[in-house]
């Protein structure tokens, strides 16, 4: 009978290790790990889900980036794989996010602004030019028309010769926290899932290399939640597309292991830590133990990591790039699989090619410089830390237990009650606004904002312009495509979409896909599934 | 700070998010900030438009807009608003919160924007701009 150890160190032995040297600045060689099993790599991987952790394999440094147009964009692309970048990461623009187009009435004044405007394949063909689609992986961040992003680019990478096969990235398509907390949604809940459920159905099938989720509680904490409150519901979301999937015949282990999740990194450091490793036991245990994962990757938390933009100041912006550095190491501590840092400059506007080329410098001196990447899970073991861990997991199973009674025993109905009757963004609004109590009441420091503000009169940081030549230029270019394409193949294939929509048993992607071939824009596809979905309006209350 | 004259009646504040943006994070903690200090907030919510927007004010008697922007959209967005008054031939202040750089609020006031609320205004900021533009 091995010991956890003997199992660890065959682990190890079998894993891949970078060519660096594993020792401190002074030249003490350091083991791989510290402390006691569960080791890194073992159920409930509390301290990483590599046996090694980054010696085998660094973070992922993906570098969220989107503005203008898909040529501004590209050009940004190009630059951050110049300059070391290993993954690209696609911010559109709020049109784009809505399924608007930029012709639309709606889209008045926001082409282009938070990120890049996407109308129609031939968007897509320019923002990935040149850019080797089977060598690195795409995230796109975009949740309600999120089929229609992807549809285009498998289309884009047939074009380019790559198969869908060999595509690999991630899509967000994580619609629960829409209605929670980023607010763009299209069609109600419901019908919304469905999407998200024949999205799963057909990466599953078709596209090995894809996540199609990323279960995110990035905005979730953005919009004002606690720590503790973006795990849970975060995790709960997770449940819910298990039992969505599972409802739909869908094997855990196949999905299981293509599901991964989105968290922030915050001030608070230990907080943070704890928060990704109780992120990951209790993934693993409710994996196993109530939805029955056999298969060990089906089990694993993969995550994203991005630090905290609500957390960066306007006043004196480049003390922002201390507290990115920080949040960059807590994200490094907590085990996270790929990481974006954000830019010092984002609380006036998006970043400038300089701005983000330093938030990228600070990620590579947490992986590099400071040795945080020598040993898997340095803080376990740490008496503080890892009670920080327990405490994060009590307070998510107490969040979890309101949500299966409000579901009477559904995770999935809990989700979808918590929407309708307001729970989650009450809960959110509530402590954003405690939040701003203990601010404005001094009970807490802001540095910069309600304590050591002198210094503030240097600020002035070279900032992103988008002119507003893009709207117009945008236009033009969704014109001319409109004029170029064939507008009955279009009509036919849109008509295609809404038969589909009106079928459960039929999965959407192969209709959507033809559509974005024929060169059907984005709102268009998303019109073609409103006729049978409807729309979503959010009641407001404060 | 010295509160300046406060209006005899009750201040009422319709407050809205403008076209797509859906960060609410602020304009609800800033609706809630106005209802403490005694205000009469009316919050519109997400996907207003500027016609919606008109029709509020005018429903409900308000004494000032509060719209939050967080999008880059404000040179646009913003004009469109006070030209929608205008059209309405409603006098009614207009205060823009939410992601301004600073070289655009001169632009923002030039165009007849009442007061411009940045990241980080404490509440006390942000009740003493709504109460100034109502009593001025």
């Amino acid at each position: 009978m091995t010991s956890p150890h003997d199992d660890w160190q065959a682990a190890v032995d079998a894993s891949p290790v970078r060519d660096v040297p594993f020792e401190t600045m002074s030249g003490v060689l350091v083991d791989a790990v510290y402390g006691d099993a569960p080791y890194p790599g073992q159920y409930p991987y509390t301290r990483g889900l590599f046996p090694a952790g980054y010696r085998s394999r660094l973070w992922t440094m993906r570098m969220f980036a989107g503005f203008g147009t898909a040529e501004d964009t590209n050009a940004r692309f190009k630059e951050l794989l110049r300059h070391g970048g290993t993954g690209l990461s696609t911010a559109f623009d709020m049109p784009t996010l809505m399924g608007r187009d930029s012709d639309s009435s709606w889209s008045l004044g926001e082409v282009g602004r938070a990120g890049v405007a996407i109308d129609t394949l031939s968007d897509m063909e320019d923002l990935f030019a040149d850019i080797e689609l089977d060598r690195v992986s795409t995230s796109m961040t975009i949740n309600g028309p999120a089929a229609t992003m992807l549809a285009m680019y498998v289309a884009v990478g047939e074009s380019n010769g790559v198969a869908r096969g060999h595509l690999a990235g991630t899509i967000q398509n994580d619609i629960l926290k829409e209605y929670q907390a980023q607010k763009e949604y299209i069609y109600p809940p419901r019908p919304s899932m469905r999407i998200v459920t024949d999205m799963v159905k057909f990466t599953t099938a078709e596209m090995p290399r894809w996540h199609p989720i990323s279960i995110s509680g990035y905005h979730i904490r953005e919009a004002g939640s606690t720590a503790a409150q973006e795990l849970a519901f975060t995790l709960a979301n997770g449940f819910a597309y298990v039992e969505a999937a599972l409802a739909e015949g869908q094997d855990i282990d196949e999905f299981g292991r293509r599901l991964s999740f989105f968290f922030n990194s915050h001030i608070d450091f230990f907080e943070e830590i704890g928060k990704f490793r109780a992120a990951r036991r209790i993934w693993a245990r409710w994996m196993k133990e109530r939805y029955g994962a056999t298969d060990e990757r089906a089990m694993m938390c993969r995550f994203h990591t991005q630090t905290a933009g609500v957390s960066l100041t306007a006043q004196q912006p480049e003390i922002n790039i201390a507290r990115v550095a920080l949040q960059a190491l807590a994200g490094a501590l907590g085990g996270t699989q790929s990481l974006h840092t954000d830019s010092y400059d984002e609380a006036l506007a998006l970043p400038s090619e300089k701005a983000a080329r330093i938030a990228l410098r600070t990620q590579q001196i947490v992986a590099h410089e400071t040795g945080a990447a020598n040993v898997a899970d340095p803080l376990g073991g740490a008496p503080y830390v890892e009670w920080m861990t327990d405490e994060m997991e009590r307070q998510a199973e107490a969040i979890f237990a309101h949500l299966e009674e409000l579901g009477n025993g559904s995770i999935l109905e809990g989700c979808y009650a918590g929407i309708e009757n307001g729970y989650f963004v009450g809960e959110i609004a509530d402590s954003a606004y405690r939040f701003e109590r203990e601010v404005n009441a001094d009970r807490r420091i802001i540095v910069g904002v309600n304590a050591f503000a002198e210094g503030a009169e240097d600020d002035d940081p070279n900032l992103l312009r988008i002119d507003a030549e893009t709207e117009e230029y945008q236009r033009k270019r969704l014109e001319t495509v409109k004029h170029e394409r064939d507008s009955s193949a279009v009509a036919i294939a849109l008509e295609q979409i809404t038969a589909d929509a009106q079928d459960p048993t039929v999965n959407l992607m192969p209709s959507i896909i033809d559509a974005v071939r024929a060169y059907a824009t984005e709102e268009e596809v998303a019109m073609a599934m409103e006729k049978v979905f409807g729309t979503y309006v959010e009641q407001a209350i404060v | 700070m010295p509160a300046p004259s406060t209006p005899s009646h009750k201040i009422r504040i319709v407050l809205a998010k403008l076209g797509l943006d859906g960060h609410d994070r602020g304009i609800k903690v800033v609706a809630r900030i106005l209802r403490d200090a005694g205000m009469e907030v009316i919050y519109l919510g997400l996907r207003q438009t500027t016609a919606s927007i008109v029709a509020a004010a005018e429903q409900e008697d308000a004494d000032a807009i509060g719209l939050s922007m967080h999008n880059a959209g404000h040179l646009t967005l913003a004009p469109a608003m006070l030209a929608a008054l205008d059209e309405a031939e409603l006098d009614v202040p207009v205060i823009i919160g939410g992601i301004v750089p600073d070289a655009d609020v001169d632009i923002l006031m030039g165009a007849g924007i009442a007061a411009v609320l940045g990241p980080g205004a404490p509440a006390a900021e942000v009740v003493a701009a709504v109460r100034d533009v109502v009593v001025s």
